[in-house]
């Protein structure tokens, strides 16, 4: 073993410079070129920066449509999920009383017409999107606590909905928000 | 829905689309012939004559794993200190602390295996200088190591009769500077361009549209999550792992790092076939492994998509499948196959919670980890999978009556004896370790220690017991993914774990290497009629067979307890 330990040393020192130091190095100098320039893409309203396109954030208040809950209360210095099981009874009283709270905000919407995303937590805890049916079963709440028309937040549900070619079909929540408070 | 199954469907074609040209490449390197990357020669050269090293020295099977080893304990002596004294390094903008003893010794071992289990969230338990210098380089060093014993095999099966099997520090440097590297720049560089930070900036505050004051950790993260899934590694940058939004930003990058995932591993099995000349050989452990891949994912799916019965009793709908632990952008059809390649491979990142996946999904990413071969982590699949084959080439030779033969070389009682205590090592440490925590669990929950042990689980019954039951088959997989929400940032857990990830990851190497070893050094036997043909479709069934045989009796009644009650309960 001896015999191999000073080349295991010096080959260790050397590598960990290549990969510890210059492989992130060149990537952060690439990412100069890249939007948000390796910080992240921020996202503005009224010149303030209000936070991160990536990084969904909480919304409590009726005026804003709503995210998914969130096992670290959307403070992405953490991130994580809840690690309930399917079948953990506790947690399925949580979902239940999230179902709950939903329809006494959302009168008049019926049960059914709840999609899952709304009261299951997301696996980062950060999670920056909902499906354009999470975002049709608020509508008819933004358009009355806000007082404009229901066409209105239909037309900017639609103007937000994003699709891919491959893979579900999402709605940033903060872009969309944001979107709302501009419309005064 | 459906674009979401297509999307699997291609993300799968394209993965071995791209690893048929990445195994020619592979078995250039390392049969010494020129490729585009001999402008790295030169730089070699350098790394050599500073180590000093003779690139060209033979080392027999003893010396190859000595080298290995050396290199191995050299990592963990550094990483430990490095790990332990952290808060006093630069590099570190969150100011986060230094990591406790046992959790330092947990962290070191698990990235020198290459299984990343990670008992901290790295937005707070690592400093910057620790996730570059420590984190990312052994993701590229452990997948290198891996790499390098697989080689060795090879280089046993294809010579007639050697006592040599390469120069270990030939290949380990070589599977750095051209594979690993290049790779993960490619894929590191789509990730930048999609929104993975990648600067050295720390954590930001800001106040939201709604007027809350929240944090958001940043940080040089892509080059690590590009060789975190290349290199089987699977340990995040951020807690939430790959379903963290920064690090996995849409489903294009989605698809990506699905594919970087299987990449090596299956350019590897073809690297087999294109090295040693035999390509119907690698065919036929491809074919095999295929199969129980795509059983598996095909399972998964079916369970995610179809969604919660819990949940769908309460009267909602589940228009996408459960979405409890995953992501919108990403779906849970995309989780599913995550879930299987992560196991397959021993990668262990996870793009959504596998404690929350639905109880039958848990147990099949279970067993795939069980068998721990199914294309398997870089270089160390393959040598699992050898084992195997190992086992089925002497039960094949009782049934006929023939001394059983492999690749030319009688495969005798030593060489079996090896191959069957290594296939037994994986039911021994996982379902030991299972038993005795569940025991600490049921007799104990009250022991004076800083977790109790009756605060472990996040849940309780069957499913408390499969989060106890993961652990440890990600232990011994050297997988790195777990059932979260187990409270294992303490001793018990940080040292049990500890031993099993050395155990699993350095006897399966040197067993295979010393079979190889002692093979390669026998008369070679040419192949007549009478020979064991290991290239043909009756072999793969053989191999097979002996899969199924040994998984099923070893882990049924473990799986019994967990998962399939668990089930049983809900559906």
């Amino acid at each position: 073993m001896k015999k191999y330990l000073l080349p295991s040393i010096k080959i260790t020192i050397i590598l960990s410079i290549l990969f510890g130091g210059l492989f992130p190095l060149a990537l952060a100098c690439i990412a100069k070129l890249a939007p948000g320039k390796g910080d992240g893409v921020k996202v503005t309203y009224n010149g303030k920066v209000v936070g991160y396109e990536l990084i969904g954030q909480k919304f409590t208040k009726d005026k804003y449509f709503w995210g998914r809950p969130s096992a670290v209360d959307y403070n992405a210095a953490g991130s994580g999920g809840s690690n309930r099981g399917p079948s953990n009874p506790e947690y399925l009283k949580q979902v239940q009383n999230r179902i709950d709270t939903f329809l006494v905000h959302n009168p008049t919407i019926t049960k059914s017409e709840i999609p899952a995303e709304l009261v299951t937590a997301s696996g980062s805890g950060l999670d920056p999107n909902i499906s354009p049916k999470g975002a049709a079963v608020q509508a008819a709440r933004v358009a009355k606590v806000r007082n404009i028309s229901l066409e209105k937040v239909n037309e900017l549900i639609t103007k937000h909905t994003e699709h891919h070619t491959l893979g579900p079909t999402t709605i940033n929540l903060l872009k969309l928000n944001v979107a709302l408070d501009e419309l005064k | 829905m459906n674009t979401e199954i297509i999307g699997i469907i291609i993300t799968y074609v394209v993965t071995v689309l791209l690893a048929i040209p990445l195994a020619m490449y592979i078995a250039k390197v390392f049969k010494g012939e020129n490729t585009w990357s001999d402008f790295m020669r030169p730089i070699e050269r350098i790394f050599f004559k500073l180590s000093g090293i003779n690139p060209k020295e033979d080392m027999n099977w003893k010396q190859f794993l000595k080298a290995l080893l050396t290199v191995n304990l050299v990592w963990f002596v550094i990483g430990f200190g490095l790990l332990f004294f952290q808060a006093y390094l630069p590099l570190n903008p969150d100011s986060n602390p230094n990591q406790s003893p046992d959790l330092a010794f947990n962290t070191i071992i698990s990235f020198v295996v290459n299984c990343d289990l990670q008992h901290y969230s790295g937005e707070t338990g690592l400093t910057y200088f620790t996730q570059l210098f420590v984190i990312t380089f052994l993701m590229f060093t452990s997948a290198a190591t891996g790499m390098a014993a697989l080689i060795a095999l090879f280089n046993g099966l294809k010579t007639k009769t050697t006592n040599s099997l390469g120069n270990f520090w030939d290949i380990f440097v070589k599977a750095n500077t051209r594979i690993l590297l290049p790779t993960a720049t490619i894929v590191a560089t789509i990730l930048i361009f999609n929104g993975t930070p990648a600067s050295y900036s720390g954590k930001d505050s800001i106040v939201t549209l709604q007027g809350d004051g929240v944090q958001v950790s940043r940080g040089p993260a892509a080059g690590m999550i590009a060789i975190k899934m290349l290199g089987t590694n699977g340990g995040g940058w951020f807690g939430a792992n790959t379903a963290h939004p920064f690090e996995n930003p849409n489903y294009l990058t989605n698809a990506a790092e699905s594919i970087s995932i299987l990449l090596i591993p299956i350019a590897l099995v073809f690297a087999l076939g294109y090295y040693l000349n035999r390509k119907k050989f690698a065919y036929v452990i491809f074919g095999i492994m295929t199969l129980f891949f795509l059983t598996f994912v095909s399972i998964n799916v079916h369970y995610e998509t179809a969604g919660n019965p819990a949940i769908a009793k309460m009267g909602i709908s589940e228009p996408t499948g459960s979405m409890e632990g995953k992501e919108v952008r990403i779906g849970p059809a995309a989780s599913a196959y995550w879930s299987i390649a992560t196991t397959s491979t021993s990668n262990g990142s996870v793009n959504a919670m596998h404690d929350s996946l639905t109880p039958i999904s848990g147990g099949v990413a279970m067993l795939d980890m069980m068998i721990n071969a199914l294309y398997g982590g870089v270089g160390v699949g393959f040598l699992n999978f050898f084992i195997f084959i190992i086992i089925a080439v002497f039960i094949s030779g009782l049934m006929v009556g023939r001394t059983p033969e492999f690749m030319g070389h009688k495969v005798e009682a030593r060489e079996v004896k090896i191959a069957a205590l290594i296939a037994l090592l994986s039911p021994l440490l996982i379902l030991a370790g299972t038993a005795l925590a569940s025991y600490l669990f049921m007799q104990y929950p009250n022991a004076d220690w800083a977790v109790k042990p009756g605060s472990w689980l996040n849940n309780p019954g069957h499913h408390g017991f499969s989060e106890i039951l993961y652990e440890y088959t990600s232990s011994n997989a050297n997988n790195g993914s777990g059932f979260e929400g187990l409270g294992d940032n303490n001793i018990w857990w940080n040292v049990s774990t500890g031993f099993v990830l050395i155990l699993g990851r350095f006897l399966p190497i040197i067993g295979p290497i010393a079979i190889v070893g002692l093979l390669a050094n026998k008369k070679y036997i040419p192949e007549s009629s009478g020979t064991l043909k290991t290239d043909s479709l009756t072999f793969g069934a053989m191999i097979l067979a002996i899969i199924v045989i040994v998984t099923a009796l070893s882990y049924f009644p473990a799986l019994a307890l967990g998962p399939i009650a668990e089930y049983f309960s809900i559906y």
